[in-house]
């Protein structure tokens, strides 16, 4: 066997795992792993402009791709600087493994020059991770990391490797596989918990599928299979915030998202159902609003491949712990083998029929003013036949993204859910067209959030990376504004976005074409100036600035006490429901 | 606006782990990062080639929180079991306490005969001190600390609770 050092075995090591590309940037503590680098064309590397743009790039191309995103960042501050996008792809379940560099093993623990204890700083932001002391275990330790992070519920792996260890060499022989992992996730669902869901199923009279993320990571077949679940059930589907997209938009069946920005008939639903079957979504506080309140009457099945989500806020009737992919197809043979033949549910259909008559997400009509949600409307109006790839900052246009565009088919909506980290947009976008050269990739954007990380239109010029942003600009950090007119009597502390930059000219120099839609009767015409332009674009679109999102569920509010439009807005909240997020 | 606490409960885990570098920081690390409470946490290598420890952990919280610790701990990635001895059934708790008195006169015949009675083993004495060694279940070592502060304790040392389930089965 021939002696390589640890940073060729590193680099060969991920070519064997199948990598293609990797978001980074360099510094002294990974230079052996550049210039190893520097000698293998098949690995792309991405060079960023700042390393939590490297991790939510990572994000973008994994959650788009399904295959996990790879970062490499130097020790110290290159590590530090990830920790967000870690964080980030913890909440919502990515797969991706972050390389970082280390000072040399001799040197840890003597506040050397760049040292960060990187493994403490992330033990409680990553799946797992790893300090590799001998070039010997990289392999190894690459090879599991890799297992980790895309099996069971998916998450971020950290392997920080000390700079003696990516030069000193050891033998090495191309890895193939991974023998006897400690880690094995139970897939399958328990045989006797399938047939007691089944049972329950064909008991209920007022049924709703309560779904989440764990579809898009269980693959595309799960969204699948959830369609034909839905369609022998004919029962109503809801989904969280990261789970739209597995559903059709367009069926009959569904409802709209669930939650504190979601509809009034998916909440209604969720709230008089007597069986809450949920796939892959963990009961987020964002959606049960509050808790002795949530859905009250039903029985629940929760399926989850984290048994630790299970019975977490709301108590369940019966825990499947598997894929919910898998778990869905076994209840499918059994519902089939039992000959189930659904009801119509006729009465509940009635019943959700009058909450769908609220049009709840109804908005207001302006001719003076581009209102925000009719711009998202007409976004999607010009571009839904392309199938295109949404990702989205946060903020009220991130929600009004999730409710005004509709998604046909997985791995289309890229947005920071759990952790709701601004900045998220517009190096998700770029890692996601990455993946898909060819998608119409747009980041739905605030003026504010974009500023977190908009260094990176340099990395979309440099790759020549046709992305799309447009910016919901309502000179305001809406969503903060917003509740500050809900809890504070509109005392407005530090949320208007002042000195803003000229958008159009920062765009342009950086390479971009830079397109300002100020009137309502432009908007039609600068969306589809957007997309016929090649290459990267970015939009500045004025909205109406003090617009609010709608429909809300106060934090600490029961589903049932929606505000529906600002005319239910009374009076301000008291100290209990102050204290909640 | 005030914040509201709820019952707890006493549960004693054992927990199965890899022998590894960061393996206490990540286990401890849980419990603070979600805010469980350890009252103890012993750790020692248990298997003949080292590779794996066994970690024993009293905490205490409501029956859900208590749900959550088991689940949270199973599923790191190095855990390889968790075993809820108080949920599992009769099981044995010991633990073993150095305890350090001096004085003279009534006070050091006291500790003596109290010693005595609660099969305290003298490991240590000067004319004027004792070092006491005693194991036992966590509430008796608690009491024979109590009566030893009134007759000169100055120091004490406690290694934390190590249990096991009666009977013929591991863990
Ligand atoms: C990194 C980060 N800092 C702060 C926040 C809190 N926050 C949530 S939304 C928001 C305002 C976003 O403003 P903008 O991007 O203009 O979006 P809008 O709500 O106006 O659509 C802020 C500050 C956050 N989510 N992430
Ligand atoms: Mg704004």
């Amino acid at each position: 066997m021939a002696e390589k050092s640890g940073a060729e075995i590193l680099v060969q090591t991920l070519l064997d795992l199948g990598v293609d590309t990797v978001f980074g940037y360099p510094g002294g503590a990974v230079l052996p792993i550049y210039d190893a680098l520097y000698d293998h064309p098949k690995i792309k590397h991405i060079l960023v402009r700042h390393e939590q743009a490297a991790t939510h790039a990572a994000e973008g191309y994994a959650r788009s791709t399904g295959k996990p995103g790879v970062v490499l960042v130097t020790s110290g501050p290159g590590a530090t600087n990830a920790v967000t996008g870690i964080t980030d792809a913890l909440m919502d379940s990515i797969p991706m493994v972050v390389i970082t560099g280390q000072v040399a093993t001799n040197l840890i623990g003597s506040d050397a020059f760049q040292e960060a204890d990187t493994v403490g700083i992330t033990r409680h932001c990553t799946k797992h991770n790893y300090l590799v002391k001998q070039p010997s275990e990289l392999a190894g330790v690459l090879t599991e990391a890799f297992h980790i992070a895309t099996q069971g519920r998916p998450g971020p792996v950290v392997v920080d490797i000390p700079k003696n260890v990516q030069v000193a060499a050891a033998e090495f022989s191309s890895h193939n596989g991974l023998k006897n992992s400690r880690y094995q996730p139970q897939v399958d669902g328990d045989f006797k918990a399938i047939n007691e869901a089944a049972e329950m199923i064909m008991q209920a009279e007022a049924p709703i599928l309560y779904t989440g993320g764990g579809i898009i990571n269980s693959g595309p077949k799960a969204s699948e299979t959830l369609g034909q679940l839905a369609e022998l059930l004919g029962a109503p589907v809801t989904s969280t915030l990261m789970g739209l997209g597995a559903f059709p938009a367009s069926s009959d069946q569904w409802l709209g998202m669930l939650g504190m920005h979601g509809t009034y008939e998916a909440n209604m639903a969720m709230n008089r159902a007597d069986l809450v079957v949920c796939l892959g979504a963990r009961f987020d506080d964002r959606i049960t609003g509050r808790l002795d309140a949530f859905s009250p009457n039903s029985k629940k099945i929760h399926v989850d491949i984290d048994r630790s989500s299970v019975n977490k806020t709301v108590r369940v009737d019966l825990p499947v712990i598997g894929d919910v992919g898998r778990v869905m197809e076994q209840l499918l043979a059994v519902l089939k083998g039992r000959k189930f033949n659904a009801p119509d549910y006729e009465e509940w259909w009635s019943r959700i029929k009058g909450w769908r008559a609220t049009d709840c997400l109804a908005f207001p009509e302006s001719k003076t003013e581009i209102m925000p949600q009719l711009a998202i409307r007409k976004l999607w109006e010009a571009t839904h036949e392309r199938d295109p790839i949404i990702t989205t900052e946060v903020g009220q246009h991130q929600m009004w993204a999730a409710q005004h565009f509709d998604f046909e088919k997985p791995n289309k909506w890229l947005t920071s859910g759990g952790l709701g980290t601004m900045g998220y947009g517009l190096p998700a976008a770029i890692g996601a067209q990455l993946g898909d050269p060819d998608a119409l990739v747009i980041d739905i954007a605030g003026e504010a959030s974009i500023q977190m990380n908009i260094q990176e239109l340099a990395t979309a010029s440099q790759y020549r990376l046709p992305v799309k942003i447009f910016i919901v600009n309502n000179e305001y950090m809406g969503m903060v504004r917003q509740w500050q007119e809900l809890t504070y009597e509109s005392r407005y502390s530090n949320s208007y976005s002042d000195s803003l930059p000229d958008f159009i000219k920062l765009a342009e120099s950086y390479g971009w074409t830079g397109i300002l839609i100020d009137d309502p009767a432009d908007l039609e015409a600068g969306i589809a100036k957007m997309i016929e332009t090649d290459g990267p674009v970015l939009v500045d679109c004025r909205v109406a600035k003090l617009a609010n999102c709608f429909p809300m569920i106060p934090s600490g509010a029961a589903h049932t006490d929606m505000l529906l439009a600002p005319e239910d807005v009374k009076g301000t909240m008291d100290d209990n429901a102050k204290a909640l997020v | 606006m005030h914040i509201k606490e709820e019952q707890v409960e006493r549960h004693v885990l054992a927990v199965l782990v890899d022998n590894e570098a960061g393996i206490l920081a990540r286990i401890a690390g849980m419990f603070t990062a979600r805010g469980y409470n350890i009252e103890s946490l012993t750790v020692a290598d248990i298997s003949a080639d080292h590779a794996i420890s066994r970690i024993t952990i009293a905490t205490n919280g409501p029956p859900h929180v208590i749900e959550q610790i088991i689940a949270q701990l199973d599923r790191l990635v190095p855990v390889h079991s968790v075993r809820d001895l108080t949920e599992a059934g009769p099981h044995v708790q010991r633990e073993l306490a150095l305890v350090k008195v001096a004085g003279k006169g009534e006070n050091r015949i006291e500790a003596m005969r109290l010693a005595d009675v609660y099969r305290a083993r003298v490991v240590d004495a000067t004319t004027e001190s004792f070092v006491f060694e005693i194991t036992g279940a966590p509430d008796k070592i608690q009491t024979f600390v109590g009566l030893m502060r009134e007759v000169g304790l100055v120091e004490v040392g406690r290694t934390g609770v190590v249990a096991i389930g009666r009977g013929p089965d591991s863990a």
